[in-house]
């Protein structure tokens, strides 16, 4: 067994598969924490769980983990049933979200603890505990006690730790939550690289939908125990599946519509004498009312310099209530007839003229980012 | 700063700032405490100090009533069955106590339930104690029937009034102190080390030797030093149970006041004081232990 970097074994993750994953905390209180979950995670992926607070992401986690037993369902890794598993058999990494230091042990025995736990002898211990220390930029700090840390480096201690003992999963609890902004997107590039060298599968729980977008191959959108969606960001944020999704990553603009027609994989729909048309993957009707969605940085303002094609763009007429001006953008409120809150983001330019507050415009915006939620 | 002050003189005035005026206010919290001070001063603190002083000036000022300790067989013996005493009633705590700490710490809906259990005996005289004890060890006592019973004696057994008697006793009514400032720690320690440590391969034994045990030793420390110095000075229960030549230095200092000989006394009760006060100092300056002092005050 080499280096624990790109030429270690452990090039290769785990898949994880969830299935009708369920979880009810007290009998009296029937609410689910998690309720049916069900998720292929593929070897080697890089999955996030994002959702609010209370969607079932962590607990969902921590059963994988092995801390929470199931109420139904089934977890398996590499096809195998881990749910009778106690969690110190399950040979998982995990990164808390405090980091779970042991305060009375150094970096040095810290990261060294699994490898003490599974019987690596000293010498080897120390190489690895070395060579994982190094992964993680933090050589030479292995005699300090994790008091003596910043939080950055806790946090990179807390990784060492997880990947040294050659996981081929590794959870992660929010581990950047603790961080301030600018150390937590320096850390996301290094998860990101972490998770590139070493090749093997990461699950991710946040509630930060910017970080789920940089970071993962793919995100399972949670709400209510649910998983709302699954899909590369990409899939998430320009092919939202509901109206969750749709709010919950990125701004969106709703607009209530009644169908007045079906053809082919788009639909056409009414929104106040106005119409709009959408893409929508076959699920609707005739007469029915439903919820186009928009995002604000896709629209724009149809006069002056606008040179879209009429065939393939949805117009509007609108006012403009409120106007911000944000540095690399400016921010318009807009109204539409009765009253519909419309949000517009522009790329701030010399070359662009500002509205002013009051002005009516048209806004104009195209037929594929407009989708029906 | 006063605008009197001299540019020379600044440098002086600023490092040593000149007593500020007597503020009343900060006088009061000393002076709502002033009775109590004075009560424990004229009826704690001077006959302890003129105790004391006896085992220096009775009958001249000398330090004879010392020296004489070190040929006294009776004392040097006393000395050693309070001390072995101590010893093994501090670690029949520690080995009882350790696990109920633990037990106290994971309950959830049973932990009042446990604490009162715990406490109980808090609210109950030592002398009540004592005789419940004499009453359970004794001949025809609890105990004794119980054994009788179940066909592991024949014939009753002696317990009362030996060594062992003090020491089942001793152990009873000191377990809180044990107990509470162990659970204290274990009540601190993060519950995601726990699992952060399961979750890293360690079986839960190993977790308990490797995290648990060692992040609770500040408690371990606290309840340790906490019994065996309350049971340095153990005097109603050992001389109540206990064996009548098993003779502790408080029970021999009692002895000697009987017979009115105040200089043996007083130098008896010095040499008490300064075990404990001793081993508080030793223990202090071991490493881990010192935090124990703030721990358990907490």
């Amino acid at each position: 067994m080499t280096g624990i970097g790109t030429n270690g074994v452990s090039g290769t993750g785990a898949s994880v598969t969830l299935s009708s994953l369920e979880k009810t905390y007290d009998r009296a209180n029937a609410a689910k924490a998690v309720d049916g979950v069900s998720l292929d995670i593929r070897s080697g992926e890089f999955l996030t769980m994002l959702g609010p607070s209370g969607s079932g992401k962590t607990t969902t986690l921590m059963m994988i983990a092995g801390f929470e037993t199931p109420t139904a369902g089934d977890i398996a890794i590499d096809g195998k049933s881990v749910v009778a598993m106690p969690p110190y058999r399950r040979n998982i990494g995990m990164v808390f979200q405090n980091y779970a230091l042991f305060p009375h042990l150094t970096v040095e025995e810290n990261v060294g603890f699994p490898l003490k736990q599974r019987g690596v002898p000293k010498a080897e211990r120390a190489k690895l505990v070395a060579e994982a220390l190094e992964l993680v930029h933090l050589p030479g700090y292995g005699a300090r006690y994790p008091r003596q840390l910043s939080g950055g480096q806790q946090q990179r201690v807390a990784v060492a730790r997880a990947v040294v003992f050659k996981p081929r999963l590794l959870l992660m609890d929010e581990p950047l939550g603790a961080l301030d902004k600018q150390l937590r997107e320096n850390l996301q590039l290094e998860m990101r690289r972490l998770h590139a060298d070493l090749g093997i599968t990461f699950i991710y729980v946040t509630h930060d939908q910017e970080e789920a977008l940089t970071m993962s191959d793919r995100i399972a959108v949670m709400n209510d125990g649910k998983v709302a969606q699954v899909g590369s960001p990409e899939d998430l944020y320009d092919r939202p599946d509901n109206r969750f999704v749709a709010g919950f990553i990125g701004e969106s603009n709703f607009l209530p519509a009644v169908v007045r027609g079906v053809e082919n994989d788009m639909v056409v729909a009414e929104y106040e004498g106005t119409l709009i048309r959408a893409l929508c993957p076959g699920k609707t009707a005739s007469g029915q009312t439903v919820m186009l969605t928009t995002r604000p940085e896709r629209l724009r303002f149809a006069d002056g310099t606008w040179t879209g094609s009429e065939g393939q763009h949805n117009r509007l007429r609108v006012t403009v209530t409120e106007a911000v001006f944000a540095g690399e953008r400016c921010r318009y409120m807009l109204q539409a007839g009765n009253g519909t809150s419309i949000v517009l983001k522009e790329p701030s330019s010399a070359a662009i003229r500002r509205r002013a507050v009051g002005e009516r415009a048209e806004i104009a915006w195209s037929v594929a980012d407009t989708i029906l939620v | 700063m006063s605008e009197l002050t001299q540019p020379a003189s600044l440098a002086l005035a600023v490092r040593r700032p000149r007593a500020a005026p007597f503020d009343w206010r900060r006088a009061v919290p000393l002076l709502l405490a002033a009775p109590l001070l004075l009560y424990m001063l004229v009826f704690y603190a001077l006959p302890v100090v003129a105790m004391l002083l006896r085992s220096l000036n009775d009958p001249a000022w000398t330090l004879a009533n010392y020296a004489t300790l070190f040929e006294d067989v009776v004392f040097q013996k006393t000395f050693w069955i309070t001390i072995n005493t101590s010893v093994t009633v501090t670690l029949g705590c520690l080995v009882l106590g350790y696990p109920v700490a633990m037990g106290l710490v994971r309950a959830r809906s049973m932990a009042p339930f446990i604490l009162v259990i715990i406490l109980l005996p808090f609210w109950t005289s030592v002398l009540v104690r004592s005789y419940a004890w004499m009453v359970l060890l004794g001949r025809h006592g609890l105990v004794n029937e119980a054994l009788l019973a179940l066909g592991m004696i024949d014939r009753p057994i002696r317990i009362l009034n030996t060594p062992l008697a003090t020491q089942i006793a001793m152990i009873h009514i000191l377990l809180p102190y044990m107990i509470l400032p162990i659970a204290n720690a274990l009540r601190q320690i993060d519950p995601s080390l726990i699992r952060a440590a399961s979750g890293l391969g360690s079986t839960p034994i190993m977790t308990f030797r490797q995290v648990i045990l060692p992040l609770s030793m500040s408690g371990v420390a606290a309840g340790t030093l906490l019994t065996f110095v309350l049971a340095l000075g153990f005097y109603i229960t050992p001389a109540m149970v206990g064996g009548p030549r098993d003779i502790t230095l408080s029970m021999l200092i009692a002895q000697q006041v009987d017979q009115l000989n105040w200089a043996y006394a007083a130098t008896l009760s010095a040499v008490l004081l300064a075990t404990a006060l001793a081993i508080l100092a030793v223990a202090r300056k071991l490493p881990g232990v010192g935090n124990a002092f703030k721990t358990s005050m907490r």
